[in-house]
């Protein structure tokens, strides 16, 4: 296996993807990442010098909206599904600032 | 025979002529999934009796009343669990949205509504769509209806094995990486990915937004096109939509068994190893078929197919690991029960409430694009879709058509794919590149195996091609006419 | 000890002044109740999509075309991860790889003359929402109504080097944003927003030292002070032999110190990509050139016009145009009565005087300048004198009211009857003999106080010239 990924990398990626790994699954993952890694370093031998980026696959471009209020109060809808609300607002826990 | 039988479209000119109700429709629905869910588990939500049948007696009112005249007015449909339906609970088969009841419904399911369609309930998937067996669901494995030791194929497979088990008249998939095509070939239906823009994608929970597009399943290529027809618009709420013309949105009009002079190729890449002989056979058989009605078949080299798989999975990680950043149990979904502080509340939410293989390809594109590996990973597999995109550009000059398996195998047995992640997702590798290039892709049955399983023959199409994909999906099947599984009524 | 030289760059946000938010149709008005502006794409609601408000574009555009930056014909949204509940999604919709501005710079007046300060980028991007602290339980409220509300953000080259320079590039920037009408640029309310990024260095010494960000700074009063606070811990670190640490600061407005904002969880590796919901925007020669062409006269210019076409001191000019509604109101007033001076006057005087009263800025004035003009043609025409006009005044700027028919109403015209005048002039020096005896002596203070008594029998309504012509006549 080409790429070694270590505790400190598993542990890194998951504060970035807030994911709190059992000992377990840090092992199992640190194996699948690695073997991903390994895989599409396949890519590598691919000749992509001058070749764009490509995200969009159509050429669309200049999508807009007018500057115009569509939308009401519907702050029913927006806390229907709140784990936790007080007066209309999602409680979370206190946070630092 | 039972209505359960009949495709959407037959169903529709019944219920038009007065000779079927909706509500004996939806009635007929509800008992097959009463009799035989518990066996297949198609669905992770059905609506209740009550409010379904109340929806068919105004759908009724409406037809009767002369308001709705479509070829879907009435026809019970089943939608995949990553679609938003108001009202309806929503889970992506993730104990994540485990009750989650959105506020509004997707485009394509209101599109489907405003033709007159009666939902039933929401399908089965792969946790987020990731997967390719269905077995990755939070709520339980769906089976397939012609083997029920065989994975219906994923992600869509509780709306592939629904349609196959008689228990809808026709579904709603998506498709990221194949997830219409390989289950519906997997479980003997069509099913089609339209070309990226067609449907919108709003309202579509997002697993990876440049790939993902919404597209049919159901018993044939008439119904295929009916409700593709139906659910393709230009909607100004999805940015990626494209709008076309108003011919082009008539799908319906390609149903013609005329293939003369259509050029068809076949990349030698899609027969080579790791294809199974079986399959390989049926696709070349089909292709035959295509030819002896005056198609011109020829074989040819399309490149970089072996590439198509890791650009994917870079690509798909990185933007599911943004995508499914917003649950984190403050807004809507599970939170976790105990918790210190804020940062502890995300993780142990998140990490109770994904599944293995959805954290995996979290960790995954978190990791491509963290700082220093963007370029190595995300911008190498952004060129490499470049690359890809233009081997179709260039394939699509000579052809009409691209010709191959939808799936090296046919389904696999349950529990059989998951212990190895890459053999898994090679799976997925004559559908993935259709997803990179934006192109639109059909599966049509083609034969069984000596399994007696079901292969699906995969066409391609160029951007916007979709008619000439019917065309010959529709003059295939006129050679090869839809298969009953042996579903107990 | 050494000399040291203070390193400034700005990054100054800018809540723009679009009717809705950048990527939904909810309005942007401040002061709704909590999430009661709000919707499925501002929330983060799984299945909803971003659509772009084509004004912020127009904005952002002309900001960057007022700042002599390069407009990046085709560009594009990045997502910005990172993990805080005022961020529905986690992430943020912003510009890293291709900002729609770049490489522009403004001049700004220093001691030592004009000096140009560089403007890296300005990009757009949408704000966060509010997080409010529960007074009474451990737990913390979010309100998504500022969520998605347009913002740019104007990055600076490090060209500064001292408060004063920031303030005066600020200014600059309020004043430039303003006259486009693209934001009222408020600190105090958050309209406009400054980070600082300070380092230090020894004087003379060409690279930079390890900067450090400093953020929730609500006035130029904190600002100036952020600047200099941070400079001496840096100074007084490096001559401890310490390191500066580059990190991110809040300051304490109340403690008047920052402090860093460090924590584990905070990786700061943000893992920007490009957003796939979105399309790139793509300004052709039509728009650009439509966008450029619609470029209002900015300060300076209007300054020089005012000395020129009106007149005016440089002393006048220079404080009308330094708020944009001053200019308008100075313009459009001298529109209807023709008389710049005593426009000028009005404004300057009592206008900046009861604003200052009720601490209110320019942006908040409300009278129409129609009403203004009146009062000036009721003073030029003698028909109120100038103390009935600054009790009227006073009622245009609170309330707006119609001058002339305030006057008629209240019947507070002048009486030029000089019969009736006479009358009162002779009572009041009847009534007052000391008075007369100590004017007759020679003490010309009498004379004002008599004066003043006519003019509180005649209720104020007389012409202070007549009064004290009849005075001396009688007397």
């Amino acid at each position: 296996m080409a790429n070694v990924i270590d505790d400190a990398t598993i542990e890194y990626v998951g504060i970035l993807a807030k994911l709190e790994l059992s000992g377990e699954e840090k092992e199992q993952a640190k194996k699948d990442m690695g073997k991903m890694l390994d895989y599409i370093d396949s890519l590598n031998e691919l000749d992509t010098s001058g070749v764009e980026p490509m995200t969009n696959v159509f050429p669309v471009k200049n999508v807009f909206r007018e500057d115009v209020v569509t939308n009401g109060d519907t702050r029913d809808l927006t806390i229907a599904n709140a784990p936790e609300e007080k007066d209309g607002q999602f409680v979370v826990p206190k946070t630092v600032d | 025979m039972s209505l359960m039988q009949l495709t959407a479209v037959e169903l529709g000119k019944k219920i038009k002529a007065g000779e079927v109700s909706v509500v004996e429709a939806a009635t007929a629905a509800l008992d097959a999934i009463e009799k035989r869910d518990a066996k297949y588990h198609c669905y992770v939500t059905v609506v209740d009796r009550e409010t379904v049948l109340k929806k068919a007696a105004e759908v009724q009112a409406k037809i009767d009343a002369g308001e709705l005249t479509g070829p879907l007015a009435g026809v019970p449909v089943a939608i995949k669990d990553n679609m938003c339906t108001e009202g309806l609970l929503t889970t992506c088969s993730s104990k994540i949205l485990g009750n989650f009841v959105p506020t509004f419904s997707s485009e394509a399911v209101l599109n489907l509504e405003k033709a007159g369609a009666v939902i039933l309930g929401k399908t089965n998937m792969d946790e987020f769509a990731m997967g390719s067996t269905t077995e990755t669901s939070a709520y339980g494995v769906t089976k397939n209806p012609w083997n029920e030791e065989h994975v219906p194929g994923g992600s869509s497979g509780g709306s592939a094995a629904a349609v196959a088990a008689e228990e809808c008249f026709y579904a709603l998939g998506s498709d990221t990486g194949g997830s219409i095509r390989q289950p519906a070939s997997y479980c003997g239906v069509v099913g089609m990915k339209p070309t990226y823009g067609t449907v919108s994608r709003y309202g579509l929970i997002a697993y990876g937004s440049s790939l993902d597009q919404i597209g049919p399943m159901a018993k044939d290529v008439t119904d295929v096109a009916t409700i593709l027809e139906c659910i393709a618009s230009h909607d100004p709420k999805d940015s990626t939509s494209v709008a076309r013309t108003e011919e082009e949105y008539r799908f319906t009009d390609a149903l013609v068994d005329d293939v003369k002079g259509l050029k068809i190729g076949i990349p030698r890449d899609y027969l080579g190893e790791g294809l199974d002989p079986e399959v390989k056979e049926s696709i070349l058989a089909a292709a035959k078929a295509l030819e002896a009605k005056g198609a011109i078949v020829e074989e040819f080299d399309l490149s970089l197919v072996e590439y198509a798989i890791p650009a994917y999975y870079v690509i798909a990680s990185a933007e599911a690991s943004s995508n499914l950043e917003r649950f984190d149990g403050v807004k809507y979904g599970y939170r976790a029960k105990e918790y210190e502080g804020l940062h502890q509340m995300y993780k142990k939410t998140r990490s109770e409430g994904f599944g293995p293989e959805v954290k995996r390809r979290i960790m995954l594109g978190s990791f491509v694009l963290s700082s220093g590996y963007y370029d190595a990973y995300y911008l190498k597999a952004l060129r490499t879709k470049a690359l890809i995109k233009k081997a179709f550009d260039k394939a699509f000059e000579k052809y009409d058509i691209i010709l191959g398996p939808a799936a090296p195998t046919t389904a696999p047995k349950l529990g059989s794919s998951l212990s190895d992640p890459i053999k898994m997702y090679l799976g997925d590798i004559y559908t993935i590149s259709v997803n990179l290039a934006g192109l639109p892709g059909i599966t049509v049955p083609c034969g069984f195996d000596s399994k007696g399983l079901p292969i699906g023959l995969q066409m391609i199409g160029d951007c916007f091609a979709e008619k000439t994909l019917i065309r010959a999906a529709y003059a295939f099947e006129q050679t090869h006419p839809y298969t009953r599984a042996n579903v107990e009524e | 000890m050494k000399e040291y030289e203070t390193v400034i760059g700005l990054e100054v946000h800018v809540e723009l002044a679009t009717k809705t938010k950048i990527f939904c149709g909810c309005s942007t008005a401040f002061g709704g109740a909590p999430n009661t502006h709000t919707c499925p794409v501002c929330t983060g609601m799984p299945g909803s999509l971003p659509v772009l408000n084509k004004q912020v574009v127009e904005y952002a555009m002309a900001v960057g075309i007022a700042t002599n930056c390069e407009i990046n014909r085709k560009n594009i949204f990045d997502r910005k991860n990172y993990f805080y509940p005022d961020n529905p999604q986690n992430y943020q919709i912003s510009q890293l790889y291709h900002p729609i501005c770049v490489n522009g710079h403004v001049d700004i007046q220093t001691e030592d003359g004009v000096k140009s300060i560089g403007i890296h980028e300005i990009h757009m991007e949408e704000d966060a929402g509010k997080l409010v602290h529960d007074e009474w339980e451990d737990c913390s409220l979010v309100d998504y109504n500022r969520s998605g509300v347009p913002l740019i953000e104007i990055v600076s080259e490090p060209d500064m080097r001292s408060a004063e320079e920031v303030i005066a590039y600020l200014d600059k920037l309020r004043l430039i944003v303003q006259y486009l009408g693209a934001s009222d640029c408020k600190l105090q309310e958050g309209s406009m927003r400054a980070d600082v990024n300070l380092s230090v260095r020894e004087k003379g010494s060409k690279e930079y030292g390890t900067r450090t960000e400093t953020k929730n700074l609500n006035s130029f009063k904190a600002i100036a002070r952020a600047i200099e606070n941070e400079r001496n811990r840096q100074i007084d670190l490096i001559e401890a032999g310490e390191e500066v640490v580059q990190e991110t600061r809040r300051w304490d407005d109340n403690k008047e110190y920052s402090y860093a904002m460090r924590s584990k969880e905070d990786a700061q590796d943000y893992r920007y990509f490009p957003d796939p919901d979105l399309v790139p925007v793509s300004i052709d020669d039509a728009w650009y050139d439509r966008v450029k062409a619609a470029q209002p006269e900015f300060r300076d210019e209007k300054k020089a016009r005012y000395v020129k076409e009106f007149d005016l001191p440089e002393y006048d000019a220079d404080i009308l145009t330094g708020e944009k509604k001053l200019a308008d109101l100075f313009e459009a007033t001298t529109a209807i009565c023709n008389k710049p001076k005593k426009v000028s006057n009005w404004l300057m005087g009592e206008t900046m005087r009861l604003m200052k009263d009720r601490s209110m800025e320019a942006s908040d004035l409300t009278f129409a300048p129609e009403n203004l003009a009146k009062i000036i043609e009721l003073v030029d025409s003698s028909a109120i004198n100038n103390n009935v006009a600054k009790e009227v005044f006073e009622l245009v700027f609170t309330d707006n009211i119609d001058p002339d028919q305030y006057v008629e109403e209240k019947g507070l015209k002048t009486v030029h009857d000089e019969g009736a005048l006479r009358a009162t002039v002779e009572q009041v020096i009847a009534d007052n003999p000391q008075s007369v005896e100590d004017y007759r002596g020679g003490k010309e203070k009498a004379l004002g106080f008599l004066v003043g008594q006519t003019m509180k029998a005649m209720k104020g309504k007389a012409d202070p010239g007549m009064i004290n012509k009849l005075l001396k006549e009688l007397l």
